[in-house]
């Protein structure tokens, strides 16, 4: 059956040369700098040459379906929601989900759970807990959670910001400006830490969704402009786990 | 067979990835909001195609590109490749890094799928006005320019702090004399979603492998940083991209 539907699936996306010829445009500049690196500068052979041609394939057949999909499938729901949002006009509603995608869709992240790993074996190192695996793992799984609770309030209050049409920048300066007086009071272990979280929260899946949602409801909305309104989601996310992150490490 | 099993655990790590996501709109679209989810069939067949893709892509990449990729920054910043006879070692023996990593920063953030579905709204919701080719570009660029700050940080030892605020300066100095008004919420997510699926796990590689390399850095007080750099730089490059197109257009006009 998976081999049945991943040959039609593959049926969907083969015609579409246009698709995948920009696809293998996607991909070329990689290619390029790895064979450039590896032939002239390093000058070694590639090992497994038939392993990473078959490789080079499947990615550039999973860019492509991938496409297809965000067009099919992410984007219309994310435009679709935005509309119900608009239409029933409950804002609490509204509020709720905002909140939800973004906690639900941070706290199973893989890149986080590594990031929240890696941060509580430096707290082990530098003493701020006690090295044992019970120990470390709590606190790891306390950041995480706290992580996601911080992107899910940051949606919140984006999508809030479209409704009443705040301004965008002077809430992210302000955002930077606190994260700035927040490393002068937070210890050194953490700062690498949390400057680096801000990009691990966005996900694949959630990036396409969080934007068609916003555009959406910016265009829903009476009076707001989808560029100027509507993007600001993923900005918002990635700044509000590294002011968590600082305040997380002065407390502890 | 190797690779239908590397095919298969992909799937599922990625279908335990999407399924928080698909109960949340589940349960609001059907649950809560009373909605039917519009054409039911192609949406199902769209989110397999996400899915199904995603875990194509990540296979691929694990499976062919990520290995070699490690490799390279390990053997580009090894000390015998660097120039180990003529210590102490100079920032600038290590142009190849810094060459390499514009490199791999412009290229990985080029096949960035998320940065691929913002640019493609974002040329939507501007009626076409922004190029989804030349916004991922602008991308590409603050990101190769970046880690390549970035890996001169780790080399110099510099403080990481230092480049955020010089940064963040120049953000706001664009976002309140120069960038069109337009472009400013745009260049702000841009920052967000260069790193993610491609450029994270090779950046993280040559970071950590710098750290253990260049003598007197800790690979756990210096390895970090790259990422928070390139969510930086995109924003400085989108708004400077924005900037020239507008004084393009406006001698463009001037000429007529």
């Amino acid at each position: 059956m998976i081999v049945g539907l991943s040959g039609r699936l593959i049926a969907a996306v083969l015609p579409d040369l246009q698709l995948l010829a920009r696809t293998a445009r996607d991909l070329a500049p990689i290619v390029m700098v790895v064979t450039f690196f590896q032939l002239v500068v390093l000058r070694q052979p590639f090992p497994n040459l038939v392993d990473m041609l078959v490789g080079l394939v499947i990615v550039l057949f999973g860019l492509a379906l991938f496409v297809r999909g965000l067009n099919m499938a992410l984007f219309p729901i994310g435009e679709a929601l935005a509309g119900a949002f608009a239409r029933k006009g409950n804002v609490a509603l509204l509020l709720l989900f905002a909140f939800g995608l973004g906690f639900g869709t941070t706290v199973a992240e893989p890149a986080l759970i590594a990031v929240t790993e890696e941060a509580a074996r430096i707290m082990a190192i530098e003493g701020v807990i006690v090295d044992e695996e019970s120990v470390r793992r709590h606190y790891a799984v306390v950041l995480r959670y706290t992580v996601a609770g911080s992107v899910g309030t940051a949606i919140l209050i984006g999508v809030l910001r479209i409704l009443r049409g705040w301004s965008l920048p002077a809430i992210i300066i302000s955002g930077y400006v606190t994260v700035v007086a927040l490393t002068a009071f937070a210890p050194k272990w953490i700062v690498g830490i949390a400057y680096d979280s801000g990009g691990v929260t966005t996900s694949t899946v959630t990036v396409p969704l969080v934007t068609a949602l916003g555009v959406g409801l910016a265009m829903a909305t009476p009076g707001r402009n989808p560029m100027v309104d509507g993007f600001g989601l993923i900005a918002f996310a990635s700044i509000s786990p590294m002011i968590f992150l600082l305040i997380f490490g002065m407390v502890v | 067979m190797e690779w239908l099993e590397a095919c298969l655990e992909s799937l599922q790590t990625t279908v335990f990835d999407v399924m928080p996501v698909v109960i949340i709109l589940v349960v609001f679209q059907t649950i809560i909001l009373r909605q039917p989810i519009p054409n039911l069939r192609r949406t199902l067949v769209g989110f397999v195609c996400v899915i199904l893709g995603l875990a194509l892509f990540l296979v691929g990449l694990e499976r062919a590109l990520f290995p070699l990729g490690r490799i390279m920054a390990q053997q580009l910043t090894a000390p015998s490749f660097v120039g180990l006879d003529e210590a102490p070692l100079q920032w600038w023996d290590y142009y190849w890094v810094y060459i390499f990593a514009a490199a791999i920063g412009f290229s990985t953030t080029i096949a960035e799928p998320s940065l691929l579905a913002v640019a493609m709204k974002a040329n939507e919701a501007s009626d076409g006005a922004v190029s989804a080719w030349g916004l991922r570009v602008a991308v590409a660029i603050g990101v190769a320019v970046s880690i390549a700050v970035g890996v001169f940080r780790i080399v110099t030892g510099t403080p990481l702090y230092m480049y955020m605020i010089v940064g963040y300066i120049i953000v706001i100095v664009q976002t309140a004399f120069f960038a069109p008004k337009m472009i400013i919420p745009l260049a702000y997510d841009s920052g967000g979603v260069t790193t993610s699926t491609v450029t994270v796990p090779l950046v993280a590689a040559l970071g950590l492998g710098l750290a253990t390399t260049v003598p007197g850095r800790s690979p756990l007080l210096d390895g970090f940083g790259l990422i928070a750099l390139a969510s930086l730089f995109p924003m400085i490059t989108v708004m400077g991209y924005a900037q020239i197109s507008a004084w393009r257009a406006g001698r463009g006009q001037a000429a007529e």
